[in-house]
């Protein structure tokens, strides 16, 4: 079975919204694709539930546009919009039964009893609802009801769905599950996500698309794998991956003004120290002394904290690799030379954070 | 259009119905009170004219203001403490899992279904002399002229009306006040060693505080606010010793009972003195009451 | 062990003990009231607490004599107008309050709260010359209208509201619910509690009143239970026992209706010293 939306893309057009002259938006543009599965991803007050409920209509932008399906719908109520969404908190109806709560908006449109009945069965179905049809919110558990939540929205056939952290209170199996089941949602129902969260596994695992926000600004918009390959600045580098990139003060394995980074998994740890530093031309440049200070044993794989051994002046730096657990981990105060090969390093403006490409890398140095 | 204005039409359509009868039967009477009130009528309330704001001097100096206070005010003290103390004692006594406690607690808030009119009617039965059981009982003291008649008494028994009348309210209060109270605070005082009275004194009774409160600032306004009971058993008799301040403004006996200005003068001294009385109350009590978290 | 359940025992027995003389106390007038209203005119002195002699004569007689039937009828009218009435209204602003941004709201609400401040009492000289010039003495009009909004109630309700969740109310939106639909649709199911608590409080308030009637109804024909108690009383200041078989006659459905609706009564109560 399959819904049929209406064609919808989303385009943000400079859009601010401020709260008794705190930004929380800040002049941000994006354009959504119709069927994209759209992440907003971003720490806590970055902006991103705000951009979410402007779209839904939700809250009145103070600046810029929204447009939905090529019309501008700033002055259209939620109502009109063909929006649906799913909160945190699932706001469902308290009152009513499952069936009578996913039926609801089908009701406030005026749809004849039978048919909207029909539909709402379809919708619990889909969601595997159908035994729960006669029960109250009350008496079901998180899952169940963030699956009431979600059909109630599906019954709609909505061109966009707004969802505002749906899995946040769901236990972390629960929440693994889910997660496919959204995916496979999305390609049934072939309209268009609009998903915030601040877990970047979400973010990676169901997007299509992912748009990284910081203060109130989208920092990057690319697929999950071009975000995590090449992220635009410093902090969507120290934002997506866990452990986070390593990022490292100029000097310290390149000379150069900008910061230079790399992900755990690309240090290599030779577990002989390093040669003297001093008359040091036999040792190669990204050949850096450390000193171990933290093991973690996780099973499938071990991270090494290492503290290099910088004659720099500067706050020492950690660095944080990554081994596979079948290779041999050094043990703590252990001194070892790590390796940051060319072809992984990230490099960001020192003053902006923004990525600085290749090319001008090469000119600078 | 921004939010701000677009909810007005509904805020306007709704506000609207409370916002009229308020204005009319709360807010514009009261304006309209403290206006009358500073008008000199003569006798038969007629021909009233302003002549300056001291009629309002004049009342509160009168004997017959002070005097009319002086009977609120101990009527007050009368029915307050006392009906509070047996709410409290009442509701300790009843908050127990005993067999067939709904039964009690259905008779100790069964006053609460009594109007003024009921509960002063029948201890007028009760008091009068010529029927009443109790009068008979108290015997020789109030045989004659009657505990109601007696200038040194009437006071003390329209208190005990009164105090009867309140008790099922109080009661009520109280036991919902004791039941929100935590068991593991009694649970630990009792690990404490604390006996019954201990336990009492240092766990219900500082708990209880804000239900008190609200249970005391009710009660204080009721006895301010008492008129059916002066009406119904003594008539603001005799000699004026239960001429409360709303029997001064509407009693058939009182002795401005057909001067506006005067009647709405006491009527705003009234409000003055209970919103004085509520301020003080909430702020004494305030600075020692428990609230919980 | 034993003498520690024994003296437990004895510490029941002596609760049970005090239970009753205390409900004997309490219960002592109703007694009296109820012996008194069932015995014939010329045995009203004899065996005062016990029903010796039974008959209806009496309550007959008060409710002939005292227009009761009317007063009941106009006491039930009136309570039910003013109930429903001031739930409706309670619920209005009180949505206002909680849901509705508009300029001057905190003001508004400020001024509600103050009305809770004015005794009643103090504005009866007053209004009684407003209903007058209404042409109100004597009419249902005069009786409730003064009562069909309450700030207390409006203030209660809107509590209640403000625990809803933002959620549900943009849940509703996004579903295509305005205003009075939420209000139908969510709001007031979700406070039916409260609003069972404040319509019971209401009609017992309205059913109670005293000064208002007895200023407002000269004409016996518009006496409510109240003012109709007192007429009878004083009409019939020699007979007293046909006094006490009209207070059995007022007091009667009052102490039905909160048997039933007992919850409702502690609730409504007690919301001002909880939420207070």
């Amino acid at each position: 079975m399959a819904y049929c939306a209406d064609v919808a893309d989303v385009r943000l057009t400079s859009l601010t919204k401020s709260f008794d002259g705190v930004t929380a938006v800040d002049d941000v543009s994006l354009h959504i694709a119709d069927h994209d599965f759209m992440i907003l991803l971003g720490p806590s007050g970055c902006g991103k539930s705000t951009l979410l409920r402007m779209i839904a209509g939700l809250e009145d932008p103070t600046a810029g546009d929204v447009e939905i399906g090529g019309t501008r719908v700033n002055d259209v109520e939620p109502k009109q919009r063909d929006v649906a969404m799913v909160f945190q908190s699932y706001a469902l109806y308290p009152h009513k039964t499952v069936q009578a709560n996913i039926e609801f908006p089908l009701k406030v449109r005026g749809v004849a009893k039978p048919e909207r009945a029909e539909q709402a069965r379809a919708a619990a179905a889909t969601l595997g609802l159908t035994e729960y049809l006669g029960r109250k919110p009350g008496q079901l558990s998180g899952g169940q009801r963030q699956r009431v939540a979600l059909a109630r929205a599906i019954v709609r056939r909505p061109a966009v769905f707004c969802m505002d952290e749906p899995l946040s209170n769901l236990d972390a199996k629960l929440r693994g599950e889910t997660r496919a089941e959204l995916v496979a949602l999305h390609a049934r129902l072939a309209s268009t996500f609009v998903y915030v969260t601040h877990d970047q596994v979400e973010a990676m695992t169901m997007g299509s698309h992912v748009a990284v926000m910081n203060r109130g600004r989208i920092e990057q918009v690319g697929t999950p794998q071009e975000v995590y390959a090449r992220p635009a600045s410093v902090f969507v580098a120290q934002f997506i991956g866990t452990p986070p990139m390593n990022v490292l003060p100029a000097g310290v394995v390149e000379v150069g003004p900008w910061l230079v980074g790399i992900r755990p998994e690309h240090v290599t740890v030779d577990r002989s120290p390093a040669a003297p530093t001093e008359g040091s031309s036999s040792v190669e440049p990204s050949d850096t002394a450390a000193t171990v200070t933290l093991v973690e044993h996780l099973g499938h794989e071990t991270l090494v904290h290492a503290r290099v051994d910088s004659g720099l002046g500067q706050e020492v730096p950690v660095v944080v690799a990554r081994l596979d657990a079948r290779d041999p981990a050094p043990a703590m105060g252990e001194r070892v030379t790590l390796r940051f090969p060319a072809e992984h390093l990230h490099r960001f403006h020192a003053d902006t954070g923004r990525r600085v490409d290749e090319r001008a890398a090469e000119v600078g140095a | 259009m921004s939010r701000r204005w677009r909810d007005l039409p509904f805020a306007v359509a709704f506000l609207a119905p409370s916002l009229l009868i308020l204005s009319a039967f709360v807010l514009y009477p009261l304006g309209r009170a403290v206006w009358l009130g500073h008008q000199r009528c003569d006798a038969t309330g007629a021909n009233c004219r302003s002549n300056g704001w001291d009629q309002y001097v004049d009342v509160f100096r009168s004997e017959e203001f002070q005097q009319a206070l002086g009977v609120t005010v101990r009527f007050a003290l009368l029915t307050v403490p006392v009906g509070l103390a047996l709410g409290i004692a009442l509701a300790v006594l009843a908050d127990k899992h005993l067999r067939g406690i709904g039964f009690f607690r259905t008779v100790f808030s069964s006053t609460v279904a009594t109007s003024v009119a009921v509960a002063s009617l029948m201890w007028f039965f009760l008091l009068n002399p010529s029927v009443g059981v109790l009068a008979d009982w108290i015997g020789g003291v109030a045989k004659n002229p009657g505990l109601l008649r007696d200038e040194d008494t009437a006071l003390w028994a329209v208190a005990v009306s009164s105090i009867w009348a309140n008790l099922g309210f109080t009661f009520i209060v109280v036991t919902a006040g004791l039941q929100s109270i935590p068991a593991e605070l009694y649970e630990s005082a009792r690990v404490d060693g604390a006996g019954g009275w201990t336990r009492f004194s240092n766990v219900t009774l500082p708990m209880l505080g804000p239900t008190l409160l609200f249970a005391g600032v009710v009660l204080t306004s009721r006895a301010f606010q008492a008129y059916g009971e002066f009406d119904l058993l003594t008539g603001g008799g005799p000699n004026g010793s239960t001429t409360s301040l709303t029997y001064l403004v509407y009693g058939n006996n009182s002795i401005i009972k057909n001067n506006v200005g005067l009647q709405a003068a006491v009527a705003v001294l009234l409000f003055v003195v209970l919103i004085l009385l509520s301020a003080l109350q909430i702020r004494g009590v305030e600075r020692r009451v428990h609230y919980g978290n | 062990m034993a003498t520690s359940a024994a003296s437990r025992r004895w510490r029941t027995a002596g609760r049970y003990a005090l239970l009753v003389a205390v409900a004997v106390v309490v219960l002592f007038p109703i007694w009296v009231m109820l012996v008194g209203a069932f015995k014939p005119g010329n045995k009203v002195l004899q065996d005062p607490l016990l029903p010796t002699s039974v008959t209806l004569d009496t309550l007959r007689d008060a409710w002939r004599d005292g227009k009761l039937g009317r007063a009941l009828v106009n006491s039930t009218i009136v309570a039910l107008i003013v109930t429903v009435a001031q739930v409706v209204t309670s619920v209005l602003s009180a949505y206002a309050f909680a849901f509705l941004r508009f300029p001057g709201r905190t003001l508004l609400f400020a001024l509600f709260l103050a009305t809770l401040l004015v005794p009643f009492e103090a504005t009866v000289v007053v209004n009684r010359e407003t209903v007058q010039d209404l042409g109100w003495l004597n009419s249902f009009q005069g009786l409730a209208v003064p009562f069909l909004a309450t700030a207390f109630g409006t203030f209660l309700v809107r509590q209640v509201f403000l625990t809803l969740p933002k959620d549900l109310r943009e849940a509703a939106r996004m579903d295509g619910l305005g205003h009075l639909g939420f209000l139908r649709e969510v709001a007031v199911p979700l406070a039916r509690p409260t609003l069972g608590a404040l319509a019971l409080f209401g009609f017992l308030a309205s059913w109670n009143q005293y000064l208002w009637p007895t200023v407002i109804s000269t004409d016996d024909d518009w006496n409510t239970v109240q003012s109709g108690l007192r007429t009878l009383s004083q009409a019939q200041i020699d007979r007293p026992n046909l006094v006490i078989a009209g207070t059995v006659i007022v007091a009667l459905p009052i102490f039905v209706v909160l048997l039933v609706f007992q919850r409702q009564l502690v609730r409504g109560l007690t919301a001002g010293a909880v939420k207070g």
